[in-house]
């Protein structure tokens, strides 16, 4: 369904002429999600296992970032808003200096690379603490799981 | 897995120019569409296919995780390496200008190394994703 999904708004995006996330779209949502959802529904039973513990200081730090986010949203300005500042100047200055500063055709590439580098690097460094995240959480109890097996098998 | 011939001289075929795709998206991005994002993503999945047509293990023996890991990591200090090169040579952080004498050769350069950098963390961590994910 979700594969799907992301096909149709990719075509969706190639219709209104954002090639680059439709790109993004299929090759991620239709391609790699679906994949990772259908091995996560392999690796996993149909009923679930009890709770072990319940631990309160975690709850305790994603209710705390939780709150300093909803925090930060006080200060975005109202949907719709026309005098916020992203419909003011910035999309024309970077429509109209890009050519003469970056000097390459995909405008996308350079508002990512060059005018966005901050936030890019932040995107990247999402992407690699998810891979150490999902890493910890599942890489490990695997090898346990494993050395277990062989050590029972060789008992 | 060894009775399926048509997959597997199918991706075989399939799986080179997979690759050659991903590495045109990744270095044409500033041209056409595309960029390190799906760049990284689309050389996963050529690996991925791999690994669904011979085996995990057998993807595993050509690409083992701790070379992902190092590898997720390098991609990353590509990126923050090009920015403190910018530093180094009297700039701003990420300020790709003083990269070359030229500022938009400057641009051009430091835009293709952070690309680069995407590409590969992205490509790393979507395999170790995957190898995690995978039953062995």
């Amino acid at each position: 369904m979700t594969g799907i999904f992301s096909l149709v708004s990719a075509c969706l995006f190639v219709t209104m002429g954002a090639v680059d996330v439709a790109f993004t779209e299929a090759a991620v949502g239709a391609g790699i999600a679906t994949l990772l959802f259908l091995c996560t529904l392999a690796l996993t039973s149909s009923e679930e296992s009890p709770a072990v513990r319940h631990s309160f200081i975690p709850f305790f730090v994603v209710f705390v970032t939780g709150a300093i986010l909803i925090y930060g949203t006080i200060d975005i300005p109202e949907f719709g808003d026309a005098s916020a500042p992203v419909h003011q100047h910035i999309a024309e200055r970077f429509i109209q200096t890009s050519p003469v500063e970056i000097g390459i055709p995909n405008m996308v590439t350079s508002v990512l690379a060059s005018y966005r580098g901050y936030d890019t690097l932040g995107e990247v460094t999402v992407v690699f603490t998810a891979g150490i995240g999902v890493l910890i959480l599942l890489g490990r109890g695997r090898r346990e799981k494993l050395v277990k097996h062989d050590s029972d098998s060789s008992a | 897995m060894e009775h399926h011939l048509v997959l597997r001289v199918i991706a075989k075929l399939l799986i080179p120019l997979i690759l050659l795709f991903a590495l045109y998206v990744q270095f044409h991005g500033e041209y056409g569409s595309g960029g390190g994002f799906q760049a990284g993503v689309i050389f996963a999945s050529g690996f991925i296919l791999y690994a669904l047509i011979f085996g995990i293990e057998t993807l595993r023996k050509v690409v083992p995780l701790g070379l992902l890991r190092i590898v997720s990591a390098l991609g990353l200090l590509l990126y923050i390496g090009t920015g403190v090169a910018g530093m180094l040579l009297g700039g701003n952080f990420l300020d790709y200008n003083v990269l070359a004498t030229d500022p938009v050769a400057g641009q051009h350069l430091g835009i293709l190394l952070i690309e680069l950098g995407v590409g590969i963390t992205v490509a790393a961590v979507m395999l170790m994703m995957f190898y995690v994910f995978a039953k062995p």
